[in-house]
């Protein structure tokens, strides 16, 4: 028995909208756009119901509105007279922050422990076994709270800083671990450091003006030039010799314990460690598994090939294992930074004043307006994540075996 | 023949000796130390580091856990035994371990049913599990979810009953019509299904006993570890379908059905299931009929599975692109329709591609059933951070309380892990 798909041409008849393969799809999608539209008819009849009942409106006026409220961690200026969307403005920040803060140290983690899994050394391969098996099986939630629990409950309380035989004593005498956050020297700028940093700027560029200008001249005469310590002098002997020749326009604010708590330096609280380091120690384990399962994804032969060409170990994994490795690595490490910035919304456990815990939250339960809220902070998000498949996107289709 | 001869054939052995042990230097556990922790200098130096830090974390908590008190009634009693020395106060756990487990509303003297039901959970799951089981065991997996609703929410027989035969009568009139045409047979189950319901819903009211067996308890008393358990298996198992439905509308050649997939995965997978869970407890209220009050818990599940099935959905449409295309070539020329290849042959490979894949996202997604405490339920998180450490006697016992629920996760997510690697193994048919 065969099926026709293209029985020969005759009169259109009703059943056909069923049984002909042609007209069989536009069937189905009128059928399918009915669903939704009805479903969405219901829903929005619904709601518009549920709100006349609660005499209610949908309205955005309340971003204009003062928050109301104080947020004590913030990068750029508000008071509690400030408006709903400049909290909103310093949650978008501060969760920018975090996630900034915790993609570094998250790939840092992961790096080292997935090399160190592929050592040869079995005690440190079985510890590595170790970390990222007890961290991917638990919940980031509970890791957010241990560590909170340990900036706040086991960490001293600044007066245990005071008197002349304290209890606690500031690290190198210059950070200061309390449970209030952790202080730390901040820099003081002074008449003329602009020209400090604008050095220092300019000599990272020629750094890598440098480095170009070393793989030209050595692809053009194969001739090979020094590549570590000029690197190294370009970036820091101008920035230093201009830093003595202005009178050392830099200088470094100390914390110092003044009255209750510290003064001075920059506070980092509590809350940012806490979510900052169990967001990087988290997610280092998953990143620790793409990372191990990158580097071996690249085959034995290749690094044999690279050795019988002659080339050493160093330049083996620089020129031919991690330019492959990288490719399988990147895309599921963008996308667990893309998880970082969805799991910092765990902010509202500890306090700490993201885009979630102000808009989401203390703006939400102050004005009521659930609704306006939580599209805002979906909306949001969704930007940020569709941002980051983007970026995800345009890499995959640049480092995209070109096969022939 | 000389004489020498025959004297020297005297001294032949006629067994082999037994072959002597290697050198400790190329062999036993000193070679092996050797090679596995000291093969450089560089690599001895890291073996100290770790087992300095070995040392640090094993001098650190070793006290603490073996010296723990099992049989104080609050911390300042506990305080009182341990008499200053390290020790945990484990007594949290054997004191509130009910709470731990059931929440602090479930009547104390039904903890058996969510036992019992918890107890047949592992025998529903077992034929679906482990293949090799005979398969008559699936009949008690279809009975389950009902058996379960009813052991834990209790209340009239009739409601968990009646929903019962509605499948039961959906899916005899699905397989009878199934030869016919998959479509037709669909949507003749789901009618009859829903017949038997609207009818069983009358007969339930008309014989709603004055006591029932079991005393009902309403859905927001559920709490502890169980309603972690209760989300994750109810989302994921409810998920699967709608993932298998949406990865096949993303694969779709109908541009409304594909649009419509597309955007719904790509909203949910771009939002943090924390806003998701917020929809659930402010918005999603609003969007149901005025009046029908539909509880937290059902508004959670709704959101946990849109959100799990999203990924889901990604996953198995990985696992369809991998499929060679010679598979639905192959199946086109067989002459089977859309619903026959794709039940017959694609879904089956496709989905046995995806496991892991959909493992990974079951673990991460109970996991994330913790998030629930955000929007105060009082999951095991929310019981830890909420009734217990909040009270007068176990005010200030972290630690103990932490590593409990740690234990409890790594247990169970570990577990599904090694599982599904051991599926994997079992499911292998390509040739190494």
């Amino acid at each position: 028995m065969t099926t026709i798909s293209d029985p020969p041409q005759e009169s259109f008849r009703p059943s056909m909208l069923l049984s002909d393969t042609r007209y069989r799809s536009i069937t189905f999608q009128v059928i399918a756009l009915a669903l939704l539209l009805t479903a969405i008819w219901y829903l929005g009849s619904n709601l518009a119901a549920n709100l006349r009942a609660a005499g209610l409106n949908i309205s955005f006026q309340f971003l204009g509105n003062p928050a109301g409220y104080d947020i004590n961690q913030t990068l750029i200026p508000y008071t509690s007279q400030s408006t709903n969307l400049q909290a909103a403005w310093v949650g978008i920040i501060n969760t920018l922050l975090v996630s900034f803060l915790a993609c570094i140290t998250a790939t840092i983690f992961g790096v080292i422990a997935g090399v160190l899994r592929l050592s040869n050394n079995w005690l440190v391969r079985k510890l590595m076994a170790g970390y990222v098996e007890i961290f991917r099986n638990i919940p980031v939630l509970i890791w957010i709270l241990i560590i909170y629990t340990i900036m706040t409950a086991a960490m001293p309380a600044p007066s245990a800083f005071r008197g002349d035989d304290p209890a606690s004593s500031m690290m190198l005498g210059s950070f200061a671990f309390t449970n209030r956050g952790v202080y730390i020297p901040g820099p003081v700028m002074g008449p003329g450091s602009f020209i400090v940093v604008a050095t220092f700027v300019a000599s990272v560029i020629g750094v890598f003006a440098y480095r170009r200008y070393a793989t030209k001249l050595l692809y053009d005469t194969g001739r090979l030039l020094p590549m570590l310590w000029p690197s190294v002098a370009i970036l820091l002997v101008p920035t230093i010799v201009m830093f003595f020749i202005l009178g050392m326009p830099i200088g470094l604010d100390y914390p110092a314990l003044k009255g209750f708590n510290f003064q001075g330096g920059i506070q980092i609280g509590a809350p940012l460690i806490a979510l900052w380091f169990a967001l990087s120690i988290y997610t280092g384990a998953f990143i620790a598994e793409n990372v191990r399962a990158g580097i071996q994804a690249v085959s034995r032969g290749q690094t044999e090939a690279a050795a019988a060409l002659g080339l050493r170990s160093g330049r083996i994994m620089n020129l031919v294992v991690l330019p492959q490795a990288l490719r399988v690595i990147i895309p599921p490490l963008i996308s667990n930074y893309l998880n970082i910035t969805k799991n910092s919304s765990l902010a509202i456990l500890v306090g700490y004043a993201d885009i979630t815990a102000t808009l989401g939250g203390i703006t939400l339960n102050q004005t009521g307006r659930a609704i306006e809220c939580v599209v805002l902070l979906m909306l949001f998000y969704l930007v940020i994540s569709l941002g980051i498949s983007m970026v995800m996107n345009v890499y995959n289709n640049a480092t995209k075996l070109k096969e022939r | 023949m000389s004489d020498t001869h025959a004297e020297s054939i005297a001294f032949v052995r006629e067994s082999s000796l037994p072959p002597a042990a290697p050198p400790d230097k190329v062999g036993g556990p000193l070679k092996w130390v050797k090679d596995n922790l000291f093969p450089t200098w560089a690599n001895a130096l890291l073996t100290v580091v770790a087992l300095y830090f070995l040392y640090l974390l094993l001098a650190g908590s070793l006290p603490w856990l073996l010296n723990g008190v099992w049989g104080a009634s609050s911390l300042s009693e506990c305080r009182e035994v341990l008499d200053g020395a390290t020790g945990a106060c484990f007594s949290v756990l054997t004191e509130r371990w009910h709470q731990l487990l059931f929440g602090f509303k479930y009547p104390s003297d039904q903890y058996w049913r969510p036992t019992l039901a918890l107890v047949l959970l592992f025998l529903a799951v077992a034929p679906v599990l482990f293949i090799d089981l005979p398969r008559k065991m699936l009949l008690f997996t279809g009975i389950y979810p009902f058996l379960a609703f009813w052991l834990i929410w209790g209340g009239p027989i009739w409601g968990p009953l009646f929903a019962l035969v509605g499948v039961v009568v959906g899916y005899m009139v699905y397989a009878r019509l199934v030869h016919n045409s998959f479509a037709k047979a669909l949507a003749a189950g789901l009618l009859a299904a829903i017949a038997v319901w609207y009818v069983g819903g009358f007969i339930g009211d008309a014989l709603r006993p004055a006591s029932p067996l079991l005393e009902a308890v309403p859905s927001r008393d559920l709490g502890g570890f169980m309603l972690n358990m209760m989300l994750g298996i109810t989302c994921v198992s409810l998920s699967l379908p709608i993932g298998i439905a949406l990865a096949l509308g993303r694969q779709s050649h109908l541009p409304i059905v594909k649009g419509i997939c597309v955007v719904f995965i790509e909203f949910v997978r771009g939002v943090p299931l924390i806003t998701l869970l917020f929809v659930a407890n402010v918005m999603l209220a609003y969007f149901f009929p005025p009046g029908s009050g539909v509880d937290l818990f059902i508004r959670v599940v709704i959101m946990i599975t849109m959100f799990s099935s999203a990924y889901i959905a990604e996953v198995i449409r990985g696992g369809l692109a991998a499929l060679p295309k010679g598979q639905y070539e192959a199946a086109d020329s067989l002459g089977l329709d859309y619903a026959q290849a794709m039940r017959l042959i694609i879904l089956p490979q496709a989905l046995k591609i995806s496991i892991p894949g959909i493992v990974n996202i079951a673990v991460g997604l109970f996991k994330d059933t913790t998030l629930v405490s955000v929007i105060s339920l009082f999951d095991i998180i929310g019981m830890i951070r909420g009734p217990i450490l909040a009270s007068t006697d176990w005010n200030g016992v972290y630690w103990e309380l932490f590593l409990f629920a740690s234990v409890l996760f790594f247990i169970v997510c570990y577990g599904i892990s090694q599982y599904s690697q051991w599926l994997e193994r079992r499911l292998a048919t390509d040739h190494r």
